[in-house]
């Protein structure tokens, strides 16, 4: 099993490789001269799809999306815990379906506080 | 050379100190959280070490960790939930000017 | 094998050590999250190369799917762009007990005579630790219903705290 762990490596390290290859080419080029500099105003500027680009480019973040990223947090772990129950589940039998499903009552309930005072939505 | 117990507890203890140094040295209050969780993240390589180890067959060391990181992502929802609500009564996270409790 | 395990893992402490430095001492705090999650990532490595499989996942998971996350989302939130992350006034006595406590660990893990097994962990590993986890036996039940109060008093404080009045 570490084998297959090493097949999985050796494929990160060459995607890895690969995108620093495709970021360091124009650098690359530039530095060793078959490149030649020729910096313009319209070239240097901005690109948003061939727009102009409107307001400043550092925009307040919203506080709402926190929320998001806080429950999603709390039933990742509900889902870490759900993976090896779903595994073993015939061992587990009916003990294992209840203590799971009091762990899921009781996040449940947080979730129902958290649609209950309106975090859900976005006024 | 293999690879042996002592190689994993020194690493862990060379991030734990680094997070040490992180917890005491800096000022933002976001990088103290970030120095808190390599401190748990050091101790979790040594507990799977200490497993791989020394207790290969019993599970034991595996749940504990599980239960580290289920305790550290829950503290730090609630620690940046608290970051957060400071930013905005106090418009700074420095740690060296929330010095003052409200009198 | 035993090579490619050695060369794995001096890679990947390497990498860990070098990301770890590079989050404490950053001046730009947005570079230094970016930092702890590649660091997050070489820990599921170090995992792999430990056998704990399903504890790879969990750390991918947990720690950059969610923590990471977080933390970026209260960087945005918390902003202060002429400030950024600048180190305190206990920097050299911060130093000195870093480096007392890393000397410290460091005599005691070699000075120590580990019981170390020979045996092979079976793998995969997930069945196991629902066996450990969730088994009327031997199972660790009751902190696993714990650590479910835990999270709802998580969702509840966080929410009172976020929330605007």
């Amino acid at each position: 099993m570490l084998g297959n762990f090493g097949y999985i490596g050796i494929f990160l390290i060459s995607a890895l490789g690969f995108a620093i290859f495709m970021v360091l080419i124009p650098p690359i080029l530039r530095r060793s001269g078959i490149v030649p500099k020729k910096p313009n105003p319209t070239k240097s500027s901005t690109y948003e799809c061939g727009m102009e680009t409107v307001g400043k480019s550092w925009v307040q973040f919203n506080f709402r999306y926190y929320f998001f990223a806080l429950l999603f947090v709390i039933f990742d772990i509900q889902v870490v815990f759900l993976y090896p129950w779903a595994v073993a589940f015939k061992q587990l039998k009916l003990f294992g379906l209840l203590e799971m499903l009091a762990f899921f009552l009781i996040l449940v309930v947080g979730f129902i506080y958290a649609w209950r005072k309106g975090v859900l939505e976005w006024k | 050379m293999a690879i042996a117990l002592e190689h994993f507890l020194i690493l862990s203890a060379i991030l734990f100190s680094i997070g040490l140094y992180g917890v005491l040295a800096k000022r933002n209050a976001v990088a103290i959280l970030m120095s808190i969780e390599l401190m748990l993240n050091a101790v979790n390589i040594a507990l799977v070490a200490f497993w791989r180890y020394v207790a290969p067959t019993l599970l034991t060391g595996q749940v504990f960790v599980i239960f580290i990181m289920v305790v550290a992502a829950a503290e730090v929802a609630v620690g940046l939930a608290i970051i957060i609500a400071i930013y905005r009564s106090r418009e700074t996270v420095d740690a060296e000017q929330i010095d003052l409790m409200k009198w | 094998m035993e090579m490619g395990i050695a060369i794995a893992f001096w890679v990947l402490a390497a990498v860990i050590i070098g990301a770890a430095l590079a989050v404490v001492l950053g001046r730009n705090i947005f570079r230094a999250a970016l930092f702890l999650v590649l660091c997050f990532f070489t820990i599921a490595g170090i995992f792999v190369i430990l056998s704990a499989d399903f504890l790879a996942g969990v750390q991918v998971l947990i720690y950059v799917g969610a923590i990471g996350v977080l933390i970026i989302f209260a960087i945005m939130l918390t902003r202060e762009t002429q400030r950024g992350s600048p180190s305190g006034r206990l920097r050299l006595p911060a130093l000195i007990a870093g480096l007392l406590f890393l000397a410290t660990m460091v005599f005691v893990i070699v000075s120590t005579d580990w019981q170390i097994v020979a045996e092979i962990p079976t793998e995969p590993t997930t069945s196991g630790i629902a066996q450990a986890l969730f088994s009327k036996e031997e199972g660790f039940v009751l902190p696993f219903e714990i650590a479910a109060a835990l999270l709802l008093a998580a969702i509840i404080g966080a929410i009172v705290l976020v929330r605007e009045k």
